[in-house]
């Protein structure tokens, strides 16, 4: 803390008093119970049955107890689609966009105005159009017979997505998310005193060690943050569907997986309770890269 | 309608009384808000019941949203421009003269059929759901069993089983409709498999135009030969995951029968036996023979794509239904067209395995199925609906459905009247259907289907015949039980 505080005024900064406070909060609770805690609830009920979209059990689901949860947790299945899902997230996100982002970021840290906006909006469009509208021209672009990838790698027959489904599937978001990585470590990058840089490279510094103990100390934070958003969105991202198709269990992520599960096969209450662990699975995620913010927080304020 | 397999009226599961799993308490204690959200969701919209509807006391006003997987331009393009320019004007004209101001939509949609089926479930399920929609004849029992259909007679009254249109429909084609003994739907029509054959590139190969394989055999002799043109895939066999139901049907059920076996016989599925792993010998030979493109097989767009291939000239046999003719390469409003249809496109019945090897000691095989238009039980117009699902199936207006695409449509007398002006449907009405067999309507078809589809892709992608009729009977153990399966055919 930079100043002292008296201990009540920790507790009631406003000074509204419980009663108000909680007034105003009420509202704000209501929408976050209504559509996040129900759903979720909801769905922890649902992974406990054996709810299906069409037949029998649509209309009579029955209580299966935690069967969902044991079937999912010893399905060889899911297993793979966990194990596939943990490849797309490390692939695209916490090594292809982090690291790709970073690198436009500094190599364009000091570009002229237009070459800089110029790569910027490159960059940018990828991750500002619809995804149905990419998914629909990298669907053209890695097309079998007249794709424009094969037309200009002289490949012409290879069929991309159905053969390397997972490297397409990690390229493509790459190519899509980097956008927020770059624009976030340009942010970090105006950070760092230009005079540490200038006194490290007078002493000889390397790129390297400019990068290693003068850069990364300052945007520390910034990278965990980082790191944090993209690794959650990747974990959750639905768009390789509109890509794949979704019937290839070579490259089913678990979003995808679940859907396959719930809708296509109609297995409402198993893809319950798929979803459930995925929820977990985010949280502790989340709860690891908090925790190493909160240390990173400790560490400067001590 | 000729011969049928077995299709029973009943299942045959014993359906144990489950009681309803109670909400838990805990959500009670979440909030008043999730609690309101949760009866809204579940309070259901009352609608008159079957016994009060009738012509006499309807509102006078009623709306209707018509639904199926027809697009304008794409998929069933035919049907869905029938739908909006004659089919609901002339209703609404004849409701007018009734002195009933019917206002009436269409949806469409084209897309996978499977795509079609998850949205009309969710879209009934949720309680909304169109008021008039078409469903795939393999559905009804599921959406059954769901409640998300209830027999005509419940929604519309006594007077669904008085039309007249039933005495034009025979009992093979009604059976589309329905589920154990009542009727849930107004058939649309029934097809038939054959294999299709493009008639030039067989003349380069030299082999007859008028070719008809005899056995299995025959039809690899051919590929053989058309193999040896360059830049031809010889056989499009459907065998993909992707393809879903058109794997089972198109690809898998006429080998099935063709080496004299069936998923469901005398109530009961069937363990998979020599007939299942020889049917699936045939996709051993065809996809690891170089004689089928298999990577097409796991494309998601493969079938539209092997369509396209089709029409133009690269693809030999394809093994499909009359729906090929009528709605793929036809020259006037097909999906991929064909100017030279009629003179180009050969087809063959499907042959047994040997001659008198199939299904029944048959020596040519085929599988049929179709789709139905049903009312939404929670429809707040059941008489309007059920008038209009008598009016668009009444002669005058079948016959105008088919009036710029010939098709087998459930109505015997249309038949009569149209199907002479189509050599093709011709041929499927008087040769194929005879033969025909119909899948098992029950409510686990579907999953056992996608067991299928599974062990197709499976051997497409270079598993033996044995591995993956293992997986498929452990898959069908696990989804029916082990009680329900009788031993190997």
């Amino acid at each position: 803390m930079a100043r002292p505080a008296s201990p009540a005024a920790v507790e009631d900064p406003a000074g509204l008093g419980r009663a108000r406070a909680a007034a105003i909060a009420a509202p704000a609770l209501l929408v976050v119970l209504a559509f996040l805690v129900f759903p979720a609830l909801w769905t922890l009920y649902l992974g406990t049955t054996n709810y299906r979209l069409t037949g029998f059990a649509a209309r009579h689901p029955r209580s299966v107890g935690i069967d969902n949860y044991k079937n999912v947790v010893q399905d060889p299945a899911f297993h793979h689609s966990l194990w596939l899902t943990f490849e797309y997230v490390l692939g695209s996100a916490v090594i292809g966009q982090a690291l790709l982002g970073f690198t436009i970021a500094w190599l364009l840290r000091d570009a002229s105005g237009r070459l800089k906006r110029l790569v910027e909006a490159l960059v940018l469009l990828a991750w500002i159009l619809p995804s149905s509208v990419v998914a629909f021209l990298w669907s053209g672009l890695l097309d079998r017979d007249s794709g424009t990838v094969n037309t200009l790698l002289h490949t012409q027959g290879t069929a991309w997505i159905v053969e390397h489904p997972m490297a397409v599937i990690i390229v493509f978001n790459i190519w899509r998310g980097t956008a927020f990585s770059m624009l976030l470590y340009s942010a970090a990058l105006t950070g760092v005193p230009p005079s540490q840089l200038a006194t490290a490279r007078m002493f000889g510094a390397n790129q390297w060690q400019q990068l290693r103990d003068v850069v990364f100390p300052h945007i520390r934070g910034h990278v965990l943050t980082n790191l944090l958003l993209i690794s959650l969105w990747t974990f959750n991202d639905f768009t390789p569907y509109q890509i794949t198709g979704g019937a290839d269990a070579r490259s089913q992520i678990l979003p995808v997986y679940i859907y396959q599960t719930a809708l296509f096969d109609g297995q409402m209450g198993l893809g319950a309770a798929i979803a459930l662990l995925m929820l977990v699975i985010n949280l502790v995620v989340a709860l690891v890269y908090l925790r190493l913010l909160r240390e990173r927080r400790l560490e400067r304020a001590a | 309608m000729g011969a049928r397999s077995v299709r029973p009226k009943r299942s045959g599961h014993p359906r144990p009384r489950h009681p309803r799993p109670r909400p838990l308490r805990t959500f009670i204690a979440v909030a008043a808000a999730a609690a309101t959200l949760a009866a809204g969701c579940s309070s259901s919209k009352s609608s008159p019941s079957g016994a009060d509807v009738n012509s006499a006391n309807q509102p006078k006003n009623p709306t209707l949203v018509i639904t199926a997987n027809d697009i304008s331009g794409g998929k069933n393009g035919a049907e869905a421009d029938w739908i909006q320019k004659s089919l609901i004007p002339d209703f609404i004209k004849a409701e007018a003269a009734k002195g009933i101001t019917a206002t009436v939509t269409f949806r469409a949609n084209g897309v996978d059929d499977n795509a079609y089926k998850s949205k009309l479930a969710l879209d009934l399920q949720s309680g909304t759901g169109d008021d008039v929609f078409a469903l795939d004849g393999i559905w009804v029992g599921e959406f059954a069993d769901a409640g998300y259909l209830k027999p005509l007679a419940d929604v519309a009254g006594t007077q669904v089983d008085d039309w007249d249109g039933w005495k034009q429909i025979t009992n093979a084609v009604q059976a589309l409709g329905e589920y154990q003994g009542k009727r849930y739907g107004v058939p649309n029509g029934t097809d038939g498999r054959v294999i299709f054959f493009n008639k030039k590139l067989f003349a380069q190969a030299g082999l007859p135009t008028d070719w008809q394989p005899k056995s299995w055999q025959d039809i690899y002799d051919a590929a053989d030969k058309l193999k040896a043109l360059s830049g031809v895939t010889p056989i499009q066999w459907d065998g993909g995951v992707p393809m879903g139901e058109a794997t089972t049907i198109q690809g898998f059920l006429p080998l099935l029968a063709g080496a004299g076996g069936s998923l469901y016989a005398d109530g009961k599925w069937q363990k998979p036996g020599k007939s299942f792993t020889d049917a699936l010998g045939f996709y051993q030979k065809v996809y690891g023979g170089g004689y089928g493109d298999a990577v097409l097989q796991q494309d998601a767009k493969g079938r539209d794509k092997s369509f396209s291939e089709f029409a133009a000239g690269k693809i030999g046999m394809y093994a499909e239904s009359d729906y090929m003719w009528r709605a793929v390469v036809n020259p006037q409003g097909g999906t991929a067209p064909m100017a030279d249809r009629d003179a180009g496109v050969g087809y063959a019945l499907i042959p047994a395995q040997t001659p008198g090897s199939g299904i029944r000691k048959q020596d040519f095989v085929s599988y049929s199925g179709g789709s139905d238009w049903s009312v939404n039980p929670k429809t707040k117009y059941p008489q309007a609906a059920w008038d209009f699902l008598a009016f668009m199936n009444s002669n005058a207006e079948t016959v105008s459905r088919i009036g710029g695409a010939a098709k087998i449509t459930a109505r015997t007398d249309v038949n009569t009247q149209v199907l002479a002006a189509d050599p093709m449907l011709k041929f499927v009405n008087d040769k194929v259907l005879p033969i025909t067999s119909f899948r098992p309507s029950l409510a686990a078809y579907n999953d056992v289907s996608a067991l299928v589809q599974k062990a197709v892709a499976d051997v497409v992608g270079g598993k033996s015949p044995d591995e993956a009729a293992a997986t498929y009977e452990k898959g069908l153990e696990a989804l029916v039980g082990a009680a329900s399966i009788a031993g190997g055919s």
